[in-house]
């Protein structure tokens, strides 16, 4: 319903930029050039006035409403739902939800129905007020703006002034996603750190969350603090990490050099598209590839030398992770190989090198800070990858350097904890976010030494 | 003298540490050094587009298979007997087709046997005939013949994934059988069938007896108009073999099937380590060679939802999902971005608001995807309480995910309109807004585009955020708006890819297809965008 009172809105805003149009036109009976204002940008005006506010409203309603109706049914069927956990007033609501608005239901029960029928008054009501309000606004909006309209009134200043803002605002959405993924992971991650000491969070060699209850469900016991050490994880991490980089960096390095320096125009042509599509391919592909196929071999040609390869070993998802990297390693060595000035090349060249001798001994030293950037970037990449270690790698924290057995991930971990059914107070999901603030802190960390890298150790030229 | 002649070389000129064989030979290895690297980095480029090959040609074949459903038309008995025209609903569909299968086998008769048969069908056969029903009631009344699906193992086999199936050679030999069903002895005119059945892997027993386990190859020998699995042979006097064996399809009579009469078959995967037992293979062998079996375009896999049944999965459901999430990103991402990029590259004074805008945003480009998972479960689910596994949360994480990409495409976009645009429409008396609305924002318009479909084929692909939100919940329906549950084309990939049936192996591949291809689809779309409408200055 709030759908139509959208278009409602928009088509008003139409009408109105006309007739503001109109109106300015009319006040100065046809002779624009006496207007302060184009006429379109009085238009403008009375169409910006009389949906902005109204469409604003209706933006917080669409995003408030969803709480306050939840909370609303929880508070008054707090009897009823008092004995269950948080997941099971979850589905409660979302069924009595899904029974309002005709979706399916697993089973209904006179509960259900009643909360539905709650639901579905409530929201009628909560439709109604926005209507109510959105139809207000929008009116007085109108009057308000259309008693200014004058030959002298200035109707640009105002537009651009509003327009102006809101391209401010756009920009700020890149700070509040930054603070809103900060202030999530600090909450949770503080929370979890008030049942699990943080010492024991980052140092403690085992992990093994699923069992952390004694009880299950609402009955779970207390937590236990010595199974939530994120130091196997971050070995496997950092063991798979360490495979994928052997893969990306000497060839993805030796790609960015060879397609700099020695590659004819035709193979160019070839060879960066082949790259590009490595670098689109989605990640799910390459985890699909990684365990179906790769880990598979790897396991036969172990069988065939006689070694036992896990079946989820960490050999094979930190190959194919190296091999989605490759792109990224190259696309970036090769911007900073390139960005090294000729007058160098033909410098070395000029006193007798080779080109693979200039290349080592100039090209390379030169581009040093950059490459140890590129490096430090694909790194980062390679520790928050997600899809190809949840396919490939194993569940199991193993605290191994052997890459031939199974390793997991701080990112596996994220996933296995928290598809499924959550409880949202119970410490295992949120580890999730702990392991999550530290995967953020960390690839942040790289992020940023990469970045003063290049900028303390770049050689100026020109 | 010789001193003079010694420090000169062939060609008259003096020897030095630049000419003498040691520099000859140190300029030889330097030559050497210097091919070495050059092949070293050909090799790592051949190395790169060898693993795209791989990836590429090994999702193609297997996705080739899924493309295609063999159906089985059967006889369907629609009589007013069968099926009440006042009650279509209460009709056992199912139970029906059911039998017009068992129809065409009226010698198997143990109840293991019949269960086995009925599962040829594919268990949506019922549905499928209801729809059918419901859609022509022209039907009803008498006997159709209907094609049905193939279960997937029934599928796979007559795919040729299943099991390795020799060709059906003539036995140059004559064939006496026993009886014409159950456990028969059969006896082999000369010793032939011995070296052939120690080639299977037959065991060795007493008195040169060979046991065929269901370690080793099935041996199925055609007479007679049936058909008979053998389980041991053992020489007998006068050169002749007597085989033991069991009778899969009953024979017409016990009449001795002269030489080049009968027809020997070789499953040569053994019956152990393949999921399709010989039976099921005879079954649908007769079935193929009545003419009932027909290979189809896949249509359920294109146009329905998912199903736990890998014959009834379909990518639809993944695809509208994906749709619809992509719509919500691309509303969010697109002109947000947009407008930060413009007042970045445009209005923003240098000051320290801007500066931390800018380095937001860069790292925000290099957070990992799944953090974003985090943010939209802690923030869109848990403290709006948003819809778990919808289209809208999905939307908005990715969007803020993409949002970094389309602003600095988009800014780099605006820096190549060259300032005498601006200059000129200042000049003219535009307003510092109309100047970029009218005259810098067209002209950046095409590398903006450019930018945004790559920044929406990256979203695309994307996998982990949206675990993160619910979207891997396994829902069946085909979602019809933005609120409603709904799982996207990669989702999908990652649940089929963890199931254990056979045939979602196929089934996943030709998604990673569809998705490669409206990834094509779209980088095709930036690159025209970009060669037609770019201008250089």
């Amino acid at each position: 319903m709030v759908g139509y009172l959208v278009v409602l809105l928009l088509v008003l805003a139409a009408a109105a930029y006309w007739i503001g149009r109109t109106r300015a036109i009319a006040s100065v009976n046809g002779d624009v050039a006496r207007l302060h204002s184009l006429p379109g940008q009085h238009g403008m005006f009375l169409a910006l006035f009389a949906a902005g506010p109204a469409l604003l409203a209706i933006v917080v309603w669409s995003l408030v409403t969803p709480g306050i109706e939840s909370s609303i049914i929880a508070d008054r069927f707090s009897s009823e739902l008092s004995g269950m956990g948080v997941p099971q007033v979850e589905a409660f609501i979302r069924d009595a939800r899904a029974m309002a608005f005709g979706g399916l239901v697993g089973f209904a029960d006179p509960t259900k129905e009643a909360a539905a029928a709650l639901y579905k008054s409530v929201h009628a009501t909560s439709t109604w007020i926005i209507w109510t309000v959105a139809l207000v606004l929008s009116a007085s909006g109108f009057y308000w703006a259309y008693s200014r309209i004058a030959p002298a009134y200035r109707a640009r200043h105002v537009v651009e002034r509003i327009l102006r803002a809101f391209l401010i605002a756009c920009s700020v959405v890149a700070i509040l996603t930054t603070v809103g993924i900060v202030l999530s992971l600090i909450f949770e991650s503080l929370r979890f750190f008030q049942q699990v000491p943080f010492y024991k969070f980052l140092f403690g060699t085992h992990w093994s969350p699923q069992s952390a209850f004694t009880g299950a469900g609402a009955e779970a016991g207390a937590v236990n603090e010595d199974i939530f050490g994120m130091v196997p994880l971050f070995a496997g991490t950092l063991l798979i990490t360490f495979i994928a980089m052997l893969v990306a960096a000497p060839i993805g390095l030796m790609a960015a050099i060879y397609l700099s320096d020695y590659a004819s125009k035709s193979v160019r042509a070839v060879a960066k598209p082949v790259l590009e599509i490595l670098a689109g391919i989605p990640t799910v592909v390459y985890g699909f590839f990684a365990a179906l196929t790769v880990a598979p071999y790897f396991r036969g040609i172990g069988e065939s030398l006689g070694l036992n390869v896990a079946s989820e070993s960490a050999l094979a998802a930190g190959v194919v992770m190296g091999i989605m990297i490759i792109p990224f390693v190259s696309s970036l060595s090769d911007d900073v190989i390139n960005a090294v000035p000729q007058s160098l090349r033909d410098g070395s060249a000029g006193l007798g090198a080779t080109k693979s001798e200039t290349i080592r001994k100039v090209v390379l030293p030169a581009a040093l800070p950059g490459i140890v950037s590129a490096m430090l970037l694909a790194v980062s990449r390679a520790i928050g990858e997600t899809m190809i270690v949840v396919m490939a790698a194993g569940l199991a924290a193993n605290l191994t350097a052997n890459p031939l057995e199974a390793v997991t991930t701080v990112t596996v971990q994220i996933v296995t904890l928290l598809v499924g059914d959550q409880e949202f107070d119970s410490a295992k999901t949120l580890a999730a976010f702990a392991l999550g603030l530290v995967l953020f802190c960390i690839t942040l960390t790289l992020n940023i030494v990469a970045l003063r890298v290049v900028q303390k150790y770049r050689e100026q030229y020109d | 003298m010789t001193d003079a002649i010694s420090s000169f070389g062939a060609v008259g000129r003096p020897v030095s540490i630049h000419t003498d064989d040691a520099a000859k030979a140190r300029l030889k290895g330097r030559y050497r050094t210097e091919t070495w690297f050059k092949w070293l980095g050909a090799a790592a480029v051949a190395v790169a587009g060898l693993f795209l090959v791989l990836l590429l040609s090994t999702i193609v074949t297997q996705a080739i298979p899924a493309l295609r459903q063999n159906y089985l038309t059967l006889p369907i008995d629609l009589s007013a007997a069968k099926v009440d025209p006042a009650k279509l609903d209460e009709v056992n569909y199912d139970a029906i087709a059911q039998e017009a299968l068992t129809a065409k086998f009226p010698d198997v008769t143990s109840r293991q046997d019949k269960r086995l048969l009925r599962g040829l069908i594919s268990t949506g056969t019922g549905v499928f005939l209801r729809k059918d029903i419901a859609a022509d009631p022209g039907m009803l009344g008498g006997t159709v013949d209907y094609a049905v699906p193939l279960d997937d193992f029934a599928d796979l086999y007559l795919k040729g994934l299943l099991a390795d199936v020799g060709s059906d050679e003539a036995i140059s030999t004559s064939v006496t059988p026993s009886q014409t069903s159950g456990d028969i002895d059969l006896t082999f005119g000369d010793d032939a069938m011995l070296a052939l059945a120690r080639g299977h892997g037959a065991t060795e027993g007493e008195n040169g007896r060979l046991t065929l386990t269901s370690g080793a190859s099935s041996l199925l020998v055609a007479f007679n108009g049936g058909t008979v699995k053998l389980t041991a042979l053992s020489p007998a006097a006068n050169g002749t073999v007597i085989a033991k064996g069991t009778v899969i399809e009953a024979l017409d009579s016990t009449a001795p099937a002269a030489s080049g009469q009968a027809f020997l078959r070789v499953i040569e995967t053994p019956e152990a380590s393949r999921k399709i037992s010989d039976k099921v293979i005879v079954w649908l062998d007769t079935l193929k060679s009545a003419g009932l079996i027909e290979s189809r375009f896949n249509s359920i896999f294109f146009f329905t939802g998912a199903s736990r049944e890998p014959e009834l999965a379909g990518v639809w459901g993944a695809v509208v999902g994906s749709f619809l999430t992509m719509i919500v990103t691309l509303a969010i991402a697109f002109p947000i971005g947009v407008s930060a990029a413009i007042y970045l590259e445009e209005f923003a004074p240098k000051n320290r608001l801007t500066t931390m805008i800018e380095v937001n945003i860069n790292n925000l480009a290099a957070v990992p995807s799944i953090v974003f998972g985090l943010l939209g479960l802690a923030v869109f689910l848990n403290f709006f309480g948003m819809p778990r596994s919808a289209p809208v949360v999905g939307g908005m994480v990715l969007a803020l995910m993409t949002l970094p990409i389309i602003i600095i495409a988009s800014r780099a976009s605006l820096r190549a309109v060259p300032p005498s645009i601006r200059e000129a429409a200042l000049g003219i008396g535009a307003s510092k807004v109309q100047t970029v609305f009218h005259h810098v924002l067209p002209l950046a318009m095409p590398g903006i585009m450019t930018g945004t479909i790559l920044g929406m084929a990256h979203a695309l692909g994307e996998t982990a955020p949206l675990l993160m939100i619910g979207m891997v919940a396994f829902i069946v329906d085909i979602p019809g708006g933005f609120t409603d549950p709904a799982t996207i084309l990669p989702v999908q990939i990652f649940m089929w890819a963890d199931f254990p049936e056979a045939g979602f192996q196929q089934k996943t591949s030709a998604a990673i297809l569809i998705l490669l291809v409206f990834l094509v689809i779209m980088n095709a779309i930036a690159v025209i965008l970009r060669r037609r409408f770019e201008r250089r200055w």
